[in-house]
């Protein structure tokens, strides 16, 4: 145990930093998860497939498409990159703000599809009873849907976590490989076994890796079970 | 109260044109499903945008199709009871009866919880999910809840419905309560013949999407001929009645009606209390003479007023007793074995037993004609 705790400081960075990089991925998607999910599930519109497409394009394509495209639109030079560098003094480009922004783009189609088919299981008469009732389009969705909806928001969140904790390709390509800035956990466990004698390193941090995994599972197991107790429907 | 609609509606190949006026306490909207009932209700509601046509509440327009009005269902103030009950499975049962108040602006709460919650015996639930709650249960709690937003119209949509026959009983008492009591105007949908002769002032009668009667639950429940086929052993008259007094002796009632006096089973009302009795047609024997030796209790002289043909073998036969109509159900062989011609002096024979929960319940209170 004390052999599995005993790492040295790049390498409880490289913790500290998949964590805060996984988690800030999951925050920011968020809103936006939530509101293409609304789209797809009950949007009728044109482009709608389209939508779609983009949104699951991340999936299929290999991470390294995806990273390169991301220092395209999002590096200094991009389009994107240099408007946002400029005006609101927020660059992505080889800090682990690109490395939250290439998780958060991976693990958004996990996202959206969670909580797509949570917002496709609602009961719309209980929302059309809230309007009878005197609430708004947008008291019924934050009093009546939003409710409805936590399980799959919290599998949503939960999965973009764990896809978060694990994307490499994407985060390495776009963001680079630099200890203590961008270098999360499996880009750690990669250099460790790019040096000889790193195969100790390699393990103890793949082993830490499968306990933040586990525990993160375990928790949304927990609050899932919690919230359908409270709604009675197990 | 008034409620006035008129509108005409498409739905693929079926059209809905209906328009009638309403001004009673509780307006039953009674057909056969599949008639557009709960479609009209919907639209009531303001779930349902009519292609065409023209819904006021109280002098409000909430619906004006010429003028572009569509006022949104959120900002009607109008309650809806479904027959799904429809609680919000994420709040208590005090959470969901919260929720409308929530929603009303201050000055116009009329209603209060505590009076509701008493109203509907509704006090040990509070701290309950809705999962946990009978059927009857929770259909009273989706009353509570509609009432809680205090709503200018209350619509009831097939709200026994989904209950079986003891569930129905259990509730009937306490829709009369709320008819009685609260002084908000009900639209009930419903295709009981019972529920609708129970609980009625009025009654508008829906056939295929169009309105095919319409009048005080006494006149329009006559019209046997306009039941639908299912509910037609259903059908009866309607009689407003009170109780005049208990015969203990034999666990009886005894209700004072234009028709003359009616021994019912032992209600559990005051003496003076309005009674509300449906007398369904099957249940009425005719004589042509004061019979004799008869075990049955009730025999009511009157003149026959309508003979029309029933389904099969059977003739229904209008009697007017003391201005009060008693509908009989005979075979067209006992009419003609008796001789029975409009005008004619007979006797309509109902047996005390024929009475039961089904049939007996609270009458309206300024209704009475007795």
């Amino acid at each position: 145990m004390t052999w599995l705790l005993d790492l040295s400081p790049d390498e409880w960075n490289a913790v500290w930093l998949s964590i805060k990089v996984a988690t800030v991925a999951m925050l920011f998607s968020l809103p936006p998860g939530i509101l293409i999910a609304l789209l797809l599930a009950r949007g009728q519109f044109w482009g709608k497939t389209l939508l779609n497409g983009v949104v699951h394009l991340p999936l299929i394509l290999p991470p390294v498409v995806t990273g390169y495209l991301l220092l395209l639109t999002f590096g200094r030079r991009g389009p994107a990159g240099a408007f946002l560098a400029e005006h609101l003094g927020i660059v992505f480009s080889f800090r682990w703000t690109g490395a939250a922004l290439a998780c958060g783009i991976m693990g958004f189609p996990l996202m959206v599809r969670a909580i797509r088919l949570s917002i496709e299981a609602v009961d719309r008469r209980m929302e059309a009873a809230a309007g009878t009732l005197g609430a708004s389009s947008l008291w019924v969705f934050v009093t009546i849907t939003l409710p409805l909806i936590l399980p799959g928001l919290i599998a949503g969140a939960i999965l973009a976590f764990a896809k978060a904790m694990g994307e490499f390709g994407a985060t390495i390509t776009f963001v680079s490989n630099i200890p203590n800035e961008t270098q999360t956990l499996p880009s750690a466990i990669y250099t460790f076994t790019q040096v000889p004698g790193g195969d100790e390193g390699a393990l103890r941090l793949t082993l830490i890796s499968i306990m933040i995994s586990m525990a993160a599972l375990v928790a949304s197991e927990v609050l899932a079970r919690r919230v359908g107790r409270r709604m009675g429907i197990e | 109260m008034s409620v006035l609609v008129d509108i005409s509606h498409r739905l693929g190949d079926f059209a809905i044109d209906a328009r009638f006026e309403s001004g009673g306490r509780l307006m039953a909207l009674f057909g056969p499903s599949g008639s557009g009932k709960t479609t009209l209700i919907n639209m009531i509601a303001g779930l349902i945008r009519p292609g065409k046509g023209r819904i006021e509440v109280d002098g409000r327009v909430l619906v004006d199709s010429g003028a572009g009005i569509f006022v949104p269902k959120h900002k009607r103030r109008i309650g809806m009871v479904f027959q799904d009950a429809r609680l919000f499975p994420h709040m208590s049962v005090a959470g969901n009866l919260r929720y409308g108040r929530w929603f009303t602006p201050p000055g116009e709460r009329y209603a209060d919880m505590d009076t509701v919650v008493d109203l509907l015996g509704i006090g040990s639930l509070l701290d309950r999910g809705p999962a946990k709650l009978s059927g009857g249960e929770k259909q009273r709690v989706a009353i509570g809840r509609a009432l809680l937003a205090s709503p200018k119209l209350l619509l009831m949509d097939e709200p026994l419905a989904s209950l079986d026959e003891a569930r129905k009983a259990e509730i009937l008492p306490y829709i009369e309560r709320l008819r009685d009591e609260m002084k908000i105007p009900i639209v009930y949908v419903s295709h009981s013949v019972a529920e609708v002769s129970r609980l009625a002032s009025d009654v508008v009668m829906m056939a295929q999407g169009k309105v095919v009667a319409g009048g005080p639950t006494e006149a329009v429940m006559q019209r046997l001929d306009l039941l639908p086929a299912e509910e037609r052993s259903e059908g009866g008259a309607v009689l407003d009645a009170r109780v005049l007094r208990h015969d203990d002796s034999f666990g009886m009632s005894v209700l004072a009606s234009a028709a003359g006096e009616i021994r019912v089973p032992r209600l559990a009302m005051k003496a003076g209390a309005p009674v509300r009795i449906r007398i369904r047609a099957r249940d009425v024997m005719i004589a042509t003479q004061q019979p004799t030796g008869l075990s049955a209790l009730n025999i009511l002289p009157g003149t026959i007023v309508a003979i029309g043909r029933g389904e099969g073998p059977t003739v229904d036969i209008a009697i007017d007793c003391n201005g009060a109509t008693v509908l009989a159900r005979i075979t067209e062989q006992s009419r003609q074995m008796l001789k029975l011609q409009l005008g004619g002096h007979v006797f309509a024979v109902v047996k005390t037993v024929s009475f039961d929960r089904a049939n007996t319940g609270a009458g309206l209170p300024s209704d009475i004609h007795g």
